[in-house]
């Protein structure tokens, strides 16, 4: 196959698949009786620098929540629990920065790695209950992610102060704060400081898993286990490892915020970036540079469903309803194209046997190749 | 997926027709927790425990995780893993709160199943038809479940009487059926506070007085599924189809039929667990009411080793513990840590007894902390007893997941025409 029908191919499952959700999603608004044109106006105008400003904010936390799922998910682990691991990674980064044990960027740097040990902690109780136990990580990180909540909750009020309707922990010393980038001269909001991470991430992401003996390993064993088990690959050993980087990675999704506008904790933390990561990496076939693109589109999402209230009277709800139908649409449209793909490349080889060897073998050679 | 993979396959056991031991063992179960709960109550002064209320709250909580989990056993059974229950079940709550404020509790009913069921036929479509990751399309349904029950809440509740764009107004409970003259013996009997009586009474109190018609409606569903899946030979089918795929394919089951079939019933049955929710443990349709219901369902499921009885168990378990934290929870589930406490201590035992030394030593610090826990307080933080039902879960899936057995398909990829 030449590159210009692959690159084809990529592409095909998340356009179509965001064209059969853009229909879908006006069907919805046409039965509940709100127009389609006014939504599309809205959602397809071009932001101004204040909402570009944010787009880029919350994709660069999108990002590295959808890389937290993809390492999970290239190997078949199904790493659920990134909101949670995220939720106590926050708050322990939090509570430790405030106790500034080391100066400036020395106290961030600490933090970072502690935010990073905290979310591979608690996705390692998954982890371990994996190997020991047998228990599912679906199950068990999704329990993890309540309990998250709560125990989260109950410390936060041990170590907080109320602050008008919240309770915060103590705010991180000033000298540690990571100041934002000004991108956009004209915007009052500015890109997080600490968005490099994503970057960092995504590039870091990117070299394990493609160019390291644990990446490819982790690569084997999501491709087919016992053909990983065969080549020498401890299973369980990869199962604690990439739950554990997942974890660490989850750990990373509250840094940008919490070193560059909040400054510390408070029960108002913003919910279900865990969920939407998940959705992301889907959409961005847990590849790096595809989760970037996820995170990308569910961000202009969600910043352009914010006025679709005032300006076309329709909720801005709408928004997670179209958010879902693309990851669904866009995991159907992949397997679609990947059957295609496997048609062609069957068809492609039997043509190929028919012409060199003698006629009759072609069948039973592309047999072996699907199977 | 859902245990470890390391088991070992044992294809027939599930194919035979559950032993009457297994019936006999269920009874003995309920009579040592009893027993247990009745002790303790006497040695903690916990009233609540085992008070009528408790035990009807606990009906209340257990039966939507029962409808979720039977929802799991159907789909599972047919070997689809089904993670977009909670989705289903979001779904069943929105519909029972449209249908039942325009056409009463049982279109309700109905109504949730049916919303249920497009969030089922979803599944089934993804993971059937086109072969999509189990747990992915799962996920992705309950993106779009909660999506769509919170923008369609506020097109159909906004403006009407006591509704909201979050909620429904205030709905009719569904009829309620009391058994003449036990109700007040047994209450009387409760209130006396003697060892195992009182208990005993409580519970035939909260089973007699004053049930809701759909806990009827939900353990017909779950007992006939039973009947069902296991005496019949259309279940017999549908569970080849969860075993072997391929050699029921051999056999002439149309195999997709099947397992569509199967999905689409889960999403029936996790709807009316919504349908429970919204109109017998709430008065309406709020949103985000279900809270995870539908993970804790499909847990159940697993606990009970994929079995309407085990998943009824184990629905019972959890819905006995999210009780406990609503009545008098600090005092309930404080006394609640004794019973932990001596029961994992009692694993120890057992498993030094069978040779795990590592199990026995994990089981053992667990088991004193809990009893330390439980001797340097008297009550427990609001927050900890919210995470009693999920740390439940996670316990009892860690002691019991070796002897748990999955159909042996169960999650796989399966296209026709691929056996051999």
């Amino acid at each position: 196959m030449n590159i210009l029908r692959r690159t084809a191919l990529v592409l095909a499952a998340p356009v179509l698949a965001i064209v059969v959700a853009g229909v879908l999603t006006s069907i919805v608004l046409l039965t509940v009786g709100d127009s389609p044109a006014a939504f599309w106006e809205t959602m397809l105008s071009w932001p101004e620098n204040r909402s570009l400003v944010n787009i880029i904010n919350e994709a660069s936390v999108l990002y590295l929540s959808g890389l937290a799922a993809a390492v999970g998910f290239r190997m078949n682990l199904f790493n659920i629990g990134v909101e949670g691991q995220y939720r106590v990674a926050t708050f322990a980064a939090a509570l430790f920065a405030a106790q500034a044990f080391l100066p400036g960027v020395l106290n961030t740097v600490a933090t970072i790695m502690v935010a990073m040990l905290a979310g591979a902690a608690w996705a390692g109780i998954a982890a371990v209950l994996r190997v020991t136990r047998g228990v599912s990580e679906v199950i068990s990180t999704i329990m993890l992610n309540a309990i998250a909540v709560s125990m989260v909750a109950y410390l936060l009020r041990k170590t907080g102060s109320r602050e008008g309707q919240t309770i915060v922990t103590d705010t991180i010393p000033e000298s540690s704060w990571v100041p934002g980038i000004p991108l956009l001269p004209d915007s009052v909001t500015d890109v997080y400081g600490l968005a490099i991470l994503a970057v960092i991430a995504g590039i870091a992401f990117s070299v394990v898993l493609n160019r390291t003996r644990f990446g490819f390993d982790l690569r084997a064993t999501g491709g087919s286990e016992s053909a990983a088990v065969a080549s020498g690959v401890n299973v369980k050993r990869m199962v604690i490892y990439s739950m554990l980087l997942s974890g660490a990675l989850a750990g990373l999704i509250g840094m940008p915020n919490l070193f560059g506008v909040s400054h510390n904790y408070g029960s108002t933390i913003q919910t279900g970036i865990g969920f939407a990561g998940i959705a992301v990496a889907l959409l961005g076939r847990n590849h790096p540079l595809g989760i970037a693109g996820g995170a990308l589109i569910f961000a202009y999402l969600s910043e352009q469903a914010n006025p679709l209230g005032i300006l076309a009277g329709i909720s801005p709800e709408i928004i997670a309803v179209m958010q879902g139908v693309v990851v669904l649409c866009v995991v159907i449209a992949y397997e679609v194209v990947r059957r295609y793909r496997d048609r062609l490349e069957q068809r492609s080889v039997a043509e190929a046997l028919d012409a060199s060897g003698p006629s009759g073998s072609g069948g039973s050679s592309t047999k072996e190749v699907t199977a | 997926m859902t245990v470890s993979p390391t088991q070992q396959p044992e294809a027939s056991a599930s194919l035979v027709k559950p032993t009457t031991a297994r019936s006999y063992r269920i009874w003995l179960y309920i009579g040592v927790i009893l027993l247990a709960l009745s002790t303790t109550r006497v040695f903690t002064g916990a009233d609540d425990i085992t008070s009528a209320g408790t035990l009807r709250a606990a009906m209340i909580a257990a039966i939507p995780i029962a409808l979720a989990g039977l929802g799991g056993l159907w789909s599972e059974r047919a070997g689809v893993v089904n993670i977009g229950l909670e989705g289903m079940m979001i779904l069943g709550t929105l519909g029972a709160g449209y249908f039942t404020y325009h056409y009463g509790v049982w279109v309700g009913l109905l109504g949730a199943a049916l919303f249920g069921a497009v969030g089922g036929a979803l599944h089934a479509l993804a993971t059937v038809t086109f072969g999509v990751d189990h747990i992915v399309s799962g996920v992705a349904i309950n993106i779009i479940a909660a999506g769509v029950a919170s923008f369609l809440a506020e097109a159909l509740f906004t403006g009407l009487p006591g509704g909201g764009p979050t909620q429904s107004p205030s709905l009719d409970r569904p009829p309620t059926v009391t058994i003449p003259g036990l109700d007040a013996l047994t209450s009387e009997l409760a209130a006396k506070g003697w060892f195992l009586i009182s208990d005993l009474a409580a519970l035939v109190n909260a089973l007699t007085a004053s049930m809701s018609l759909f806990t009827l409606v939900a353990l017909v569903l779950i007992f006939g599924t039973g009947w069902l899946l296991w005496r019949t030979s259309f279940g017999l089918r549908l569970r080849s189809c969860g075993e072997s795929p391929w050699a029921a394919e051999t056999l002439g089951v149309n195999v997709y039929r099947y397992k569509f079939v199967a999905v689409t019933m889960s999403g029936v049955f996790a709807g009316m667990g919504g349908a429970y929710l919204a109109l017998v443990a709430s008065s309406g349709y709020q949103n985000g009411q279900t809270g995870g219901r539908g993970y804790i369902g499909l847990a159940a499921m697993i606990f009970g080793n994929w079995r309407p009885t085990g998943l009824l168990t184990g629905s019972l378990l959890f819905g006995y513990t999210d009780a406990a934290r609503l009545r008098s929870g600090g005092e309930s589930v404080h006394a609640l840590l004794l019973i932990v406490g001596v029961a994992l201590l009692a694993v120890a035992v057992w498993q030094l007894f069978r040779g795990a030394r590592v199990m026995a030593a994990a089981g053992a610090v667990v088991g004193v902390l809990a009893l330390l826990w439980y001797f340097s307080t008297d009550t427990i933080p609001g927050d900890f007893t919210q995470m009693t039902p999920y740390v439940t879960t996670l316990l009892v899936l860690a002691l019991a997941s070796q002897q748990l057995r999955m159909p042996a398909a169960d999650g796989l990829r399966y296209r026709r025409g691929e056996a051999g």
